[in-house]
């Protein structure tokens, strides 16, 4: 209750401070993360090993939202994304397809089946020899095992499923392998990562590893982890995948961007979801 | 030989248009500075201070603070505030910051303002496609003059 109340005064100070000259945005570092008054959520953490040498502390851009935005996300009755989440449980119980099966057909339950699966995507198959995002799995699954249409790999319908399938892992650290099998994608991601594009000639870097808590114009800019993907945007009102955030991004710095599904952006979200390891996944997460 | 005579229309009428003007790939650096007028005309301080402030053309308070002109909301914070910068820098010295801040810091985040080679996926705005031939730099020459006039009165 005291708790509450300590919201709302921050979120009035927060608005008040929107207008006022530079980044009185800054959210506090120390906020924490619980969602429903129960689910406790690592949103700062030390950097995986990998990162040691650029950055010490992890982020969620949790922490770099306005404490009124941060606080939708605290409550999923009122996190719009929930309801995307509830569909897309939905789909993943709906018989699709020439076999007559549904995603639970073979998977039981979502909340047995999908638990834990977000918290270590992009990983190798070893089947297909490649590195698939949720979303190729997904498709695969429809294809292969229930003779479905594969869904567009940004389209309402994936954003539901992989909402629903992510929502399972909510609380699990962020454990991508970077090694092995997928050492060779992992590092062409990192080097896309650090590659400026467009006429503005950014990297990924330039703005999420050098100068993560500045703002650019009225936006705070954060660590560009994807620990809380999928993520329901305020600013577009829906659910944005990785790929569709990453293409956003790229497009930005005036850049002929890459494909959602290609094998860039493949390689990017496997990196960059490395740079999350240790932070807790999101499930349905929400931004501006 | 049609097509030929017309594509050297095109670009005498291109090059008439341009006349006075320093193109983007014509360019000179003198340890990063340039000391000439790109257009070959004065710029205008009231015009560049609208040119840093428009999202569309410099945007230069998305990432630098200036106090001067404040009646624009939300400063960035990614680069150094531009107050005093007139005092700081020559004339010739903030034009090439503006033209391509990379040749006077090496590694620098800034974008490069009149440049039209040398990038990597060039795009077509914000559009996210690839950019046609011959795209333009940023902001035009006298853009780039009118903004350096307005950063030459920020004087401690």
């Amino acid at each position: 209750m005291t708790k509450l109340k300590s919201i709302r005064a921050f979120a009035v100070l927060a608005v008040a401070g929107g207008v006022a000259f530079g980044g009185a945005a800054q959210a506090d570092e120390n906020a924490e993360l619980i969602v429903n008054g129960e689910i406790k959520l690592v949103t700062k953490t030390a950097a995986p090993d990998h990162l040691k040498d650029a950055v010490d502390t992890i982020y969620s851009g949790w922490l770099f939202r306005e404490t009124g935005t941060q606080a939708m996300q605290m409550d999923d009755f009122v996190n719009p994304g929930m309801l995307d989440a509830e569909a897309g449980i939905e789909l993943y119980n709906a018989v699709d397809g020439t076999e007559g099966k549904s995603c639970a057909s073979c998977h039981g339950d979502i909340a047995e089946g999908m638990k834990g699966l977000r918290a270590v995507y992009p990983k190798w198959n070893e089947a297909a020899g490649e590195v698939r995002t949720m979303e190729m799995q997904v498709n695969d699954c429809r294809e292969t095992r229930m003779g479905a249409e594969p869904y567009k790999y940004i389209s309402r319908e994936m954003g539901q499923i992989v909402s629903a399938v992510s929502l399972q892992s909510r609380g699990e650290p962020v454990n991508v392998a970077i090694d092995g099998p997928v050492a060779a994608t992992w590092a062409q991601g990192k080097e896309l990562y650090y590659t400026r594009t467009g006429i503005l000639d950014l990297s990924c870097a330039s703005c999420h590893e050098e100068n993560y808590g500045n703002m650019i114009r009225a936006d705070h800019l954060s660590q560009g982890q994807i620990n809380g993907f999928p993520v329901y945007r305020l600013n577009n009102a829906k659910i944005n995948q990785v790929h569709d955030r990453f293409k956003g991004c790229v497009r930005d710095t005036r850049a002929e961007t890459y494909n959602p599904g290609s094998s860039e952006f493949i390689a990017l979200e496997l990196y960059v979801a490395s740079r999350g390891n240790g932070l807790s996944v999101e499930g349905v997460s929400l931004r501006n | 030989m049609k097509i030929t005579t017309i594509t050297a229309a095109v670009l005498f009428t291109a090059g008439a248009a341009l006349a006075g003007e320093v193109g983007p790939k014509d360019v000179v650096y003198a340890e990063g500075a340039i000391e000439a007028s790109l257009s070959g005309a004065p710029g205008d301080a009231a015009a560049g201070a609208k040119t840093m402030t428009t999202r569309s053309l410099g945007n230069c308070i998305a990432c630098h603070e200036v106090t001067a002109l404040k009646d624009s909301p939300f400063h960035g914070e990614v680069g150094p505030s531009l107050d005093g910068t007139g005092s700081r820098w020559t004339e010739a010295e903030l034009r090439g910051i503006v033209v391509n801040a990379k040749m006077t810091f090496e590694g620098t985040v800034m974008p490069a303002f009149y440049k039209v080679d040398g990038f990597n996926r060039a795009g077509d705005g914000y559009t996210g496609k690839a950019a046609p031939e011959n795209f333009p730099p940023v902001l035009t020459a006298q853009q780039v003059e009118d903004v350096v006039a307005f950063l030459v009165t920020l004087k401690d």
